[in-house]
């Protein structure tokens, strides 16, 4: 049964979630590249997300169908994100030119 | 005879499909996956308008991260009480269930009453300090959708817990009738979940 499996060590992931807290955090103050620390916050936080899903959530401990299925929203949000750049290139640029047009008569 | 099928749910003709415990807990994923769409979706469009906005501030700047930090370290510790209380009703333990609970229960309202404060903190002083007024800037408005949106999780959670805490005063569960406890406990796990994402979109990126 999928009840029986051992109790994981709750309090290490607890310090784990502070751990990485901690580290986000601090990764906000770096002198990085914006592109870095972009990256590493949402690796940070995927990381924290996960260990709550799978410790917390039990979901190491169920059918892997049922993660696979829980990990559907991520997915389509992603994809969602790529569905919706193509529009947003766009604006950066028409609301730059826009100030610009509007700072050069001045 | 019913009673012992529902005890022992592998005996019962129709067997709840990946979570063969029970079907409540089946109920409750596919609840969390559709309100993960309606989260990830809120945080997938604030990433869009940001993108697409020319004036958008550095979040830390205005809005204060040490509050918030807090809170962040709150609901952790809050979702590490309901595993602990989970835990402690699977061994029959009547009291570490309520006392782990009650915990549960006061960090979602410390959580509660430290964001009222923020809010307040920021309709009022900070944002107009800074030149983004309460509803003048999509800044503030993508802000006030998303962190009120999961306050209102929070708020929910509040109640679904006090409910579970009435019910375990009342000696409803035991080491071999705890499923709505765990059931109850994946709902504030994800309100947890939900939290560490909007801290890292909305406040730290």
């Amino acid at each position: 049964m999928a009840t029986a499996h051992k109790e994981p060590n709750y309090i290490g992931v607890f310090w784990w979630l502070l751990a990485l807290t901690i580290i986000e955090i601090a990764v906000i103050y770096m002198p990085l590249a914006k592109l870095a620390i972009g990256i590493l916050l949402v690796g940070l936080a995927l990381s924290k997300a996960s260990l709550v899903a799978m410790y917390f959530m039990h979901l190491r401990f169920e059918r892997r169908t049922l993660a696979l299925i829980a990990l559907t929203p991520l997915l389509i949000c992603v994809l969602l994100v790529f569905a919706l750049l193509p529009d947003l290139s766009a604006t950066p640029h028409q609301s730059a030119v826009a100030s610009q047009v509007s700072t050069t008569p001045h | 005879m019913t009673q012992v099928a529902t005890m022992h749910p592998s005996v019962e003709a129709t067997e709840s499909p990946l979570t063969p415990e029970s079907w409540g807990k089946l109920g409750m994923w596919i609840f969390l996956i559709g309100d993960a769409m309606t989260f990830g979706t809120g945080i997938a469009a604030y990433g869009a308008i940001r993108y697409g906005s020319a004036d958008w501030p550095v979040p830390s700047n205005v809005l204060g991260i040490p509050l918030t930090a807090f809170m962040t370290f709150l609901l952790i510790c809050s979702s590490v009480t309901m595993v602990l209380s989970l835990s402690a009703i699977k061994r029959g333990d009547q009291r570490g269930l309520r006392n782990f609970l009650l915990l549960t229960i006061l960090g979602g309202l410390i959580f509660l009453g430290c964001q009222a404060y923020e809010w307040n903190h920021l309709i009022f002083h900070r944002l107009p300090e800074k030149g983004f007024s309460f509803t003048g800037h999509l800044f503030a408005t993508t802000f006030f959708v998303l962190t009120g949106f999961h306050g209102m999780h929070v708020t929910g959670g509040v109640i679904y817990l006090s409910c579970i805490v009435i019910q375990g005063v009342r000696g409803r569960y035991s080491a071999e009738r705890y499923n709505p406890v765990e059931i109850a406990g994946l709902y504030w796990h994800f309100v947890d979940l939900v939290w560490i994402l909007i801290f890292t979109f909305v406040y730290l990126l």
